[in-house]
């Protein structure tokens, strides 16, 4: 399995919504920090190595 | 009461009358590693000198966590005993943030083998159990207050230049082991290069004694509210004296901080007024290692060779498993009964195991001293994620505690065996009727026969071992029958579900050249 690159959310208007009302009221810090919580969540769930090594690599690219 | 220091006498060696005849082998340093390396090689024939330069046992407790491994290695020299009903077992530890247990583990929760996972006992108490053991062994040469000035190589020979309180004096041998320590005078006299990465921030230790009885556990904050530093940590060690480290930031003035009156207040924070300060110490750590740890005659073995951060016990335990994997090594070599190549392998392997010693110990350093920015955010959300959700435990990093290293290796195995007894690891224990296996494999080679014969015609011990649950589970899985080569060091070499002779007898020629 490789890391998907096309769009994978159902209705992914409504959770990039939801993502930024998570962060609505946080300072910075705060919002920092959620952000880190999410990813260590989020890269747990996936627990793939060679789909996290390829999404390491995707936001690093420019 | 605080450890009463009793000189070890000092005797004039011959050497300084006349010239002493050639040795095999010359040990320098009487610390753990270098103690159990001349009993080692004299538990397997081989005589050696074991230099020290001072006649004291470790001051201050040092190293105080001794892994399982390094217990089965005290079994086979003679002094487990002793360390086990003088020292505190435990297995549990607790992490906590702030002032909150945020998760604890037991690492004796699986059973069925004869040593605990860790016990704690104060450097100079283990010190002194092999000290006694070496003075009664005809073949270890102890010499205190003889310190090494010089060392040189020619051919062959090995040159030791030894100064005593009655002057100086020579010392050739066949092979110089260097023991020596952190601050190794032979590493500098052959000026090595010990390349690595040196932590800035600064930590106080102390042994304190204190009455009442705390459990034999070991206890790690991150960011306690008893201590304005980011971590702190305590053990318990023998005779009611606990071990307290507390970490100080980078700027903390040692000379200062070592005084008691900035020590007492910080260390009354965490266990309250009623305790007496027995040794203090301010460090700050290196991860760094030798490139080799094999030159020409001249070996080096525990700190002399690899430095590592306290968190996870990786120091002296992995001190003394050189001392596991280098003394049938260098015997069977001494002995003609293999080729000087088979040193080659110490290396080999030692650096492999030094290099994971060394990240796992850098890891946990970051872990607790995360620079500003991203690696800062990542460790405190791990923390606080941690306290709500099981996975993130995994990544709290207060040390990872010291295994023995699995040596990487190409020789025969079946993958349908159990990982854990797979070539290159050290073979677990089991039960085996009122004893042990690992007692049972002694410290030769051997062949073990688990439910089934050993090929007929073999030039090796054989030992067919009784097939329990334990064993079933962890030498054969789902297997009928399986066969398992074991070098001295009670290491896995091969293992096969079925072999005959011929093969087995090529991985027993692999195991002697040291091949991978």
């Amino acid at each position: 399995m490789s890391l998907i690159a096309t769009p994978n959310i159902d209705d992914h208007d409504a959770f990039y919504a939801e993502l930024l009302a998570a962060h609505r009221g946080l300072t910075e810090a705060q919002s920092q920090a959620l952000n880190a919580q999410l990813v260590l969540i989020l890269a747990n769930h996936i627990g793939d190595r060679q789909i996290l090594r390829e999404a390491l690599e995707l936001a690093r690219a420019r | 009461m605080p450890y009463d220091y009793k000189p070890f006498p000092y005797v004039a060696p011959p050497g300084l009358t006349t010239p002493e005849p050639r040795h095999k082998v010359i040990v320098v340093g009487a610390g753990p590693v270098g103690l159990a390396m001349a009993l080692d090689l004299a538990a397997r024939g081989v005589p050696s000198v074991l230099l020290d330069d001072n006649d004291v046992v470790s001051v201050g407790s040092r190293a105080i966590c001794w892994s399982k491994r390094s217990l089965e290695l005290f079994d086979r020299l003679g002094v487990a005993d002793k360390v086990l009903g003088k020292g505190a077992t435990w297995s549990v530890g607790r992490v906590c943030h702030g002032d909150d247990e945020i998760f604890s583990f037991d690492l004796a929760a699986e059973p069925g083998h004869r040593m605990p996972p860790f016990v704690n006992l104060q450097q100079y108490h283990v010190e002194a159990f092999l000290a006694e053991r070496a003075l009664a062994e005809p073949l270890v040469d102890l010499r205190f207050r003889n310190r090494v000035t010089g060392i040189d190589q020619t051919g062959d020979t090995v040159h030791v230049t030894v100064k005593t309180p009655d002057g100086h004096y020579a010392l050739t041998a066949d092979y110089v082991i260097a023991c020596d320590g952190a601050r190794s005078t032979i590493r500098a006299i052959l000026d090595l290069d010990f390349d690595g990465e040196l932590f800035e921030e600064r930590f106080l230790i102390a042994d304190i004694e204190m009455e009442g009885d705390l459990p034999s556990e070991r206890w790690f904050w991150f960011e306690p509210g008893f201590h304005d530093g980011q971590s702190a940590l305590l053990h318990r060690q023998a005779d009611n004296v606990y071990r307290i480290d507390l970490q100080l930031g980078p700027d903390a003035d040692p000379e200062e901080e070592k005084k008691p009156e900035k020590v007492i207040p910080r260390i009354e924070k965490v266990v309250g007024p009623d305790f007496e300060l027995d040794w203090v110490s301010i460090y700050s750590f290196q991860c760094r290692r030798l490139k080799d740890f094999v030159h020409g005659r001249v070996i080096f073995a525990g700190d002399s060779a690899h430095l590592v951060s306290p968190f996870g016990a990786r120091g002296g335990n992995g001190g003394l498993q050189d001392v596991d994997n280098l003394g049938w090594k260098l015997a069977a070599v001494l002995d003609g009964r293999a080729p000087e190549s088979l040193l080659d392998s110490y290396n080999r392997e030692r650096v492999q195991a030094a290099d994971e010693n060394i990240v796992q110990s850098s890891r946990a350093t970051r872990f607790m001293t995360p620079a500003n920015g991203a690696e800062r955010l990542f460790r405190d959300q791990v923390l606080a994620l941690a306290r709500k959700a099981p996975f993130a435990r995994g990544w709290v990093n207060s040390g990872r505690l010291s295994t023995p290293c699995v040596y990487a290796t190409t020789a025969p195995d079946d993958p349908a065996l159990p990982p854990v007894s797979r070539p290159g690891a050290v073979a677990p224990d089991a039960p085996q009727g009122n004893g042990w296996l690992l007692n049972a494999l002694g410290r030769d080679v051997v062949l073990l026969a688990v439910n089934c014969d050993a090929p007929a015609g073999l030039d090796v011990p054989v030992l067919r071992i009784e097939v329990n649950d334990l064993v079933a589970e962890r030498y054969l899985g789902d297997a009928e029958r399986a066969l398992y080569l074991v070098r001295p060091d009670q290491v896995i070499a091969a293992r096969w579900i079925e072999a005959d002779a011929r093969q087995v007898r090529k991985a027993l020629a692999a195991l002697w050249e040291g091949r991978p």
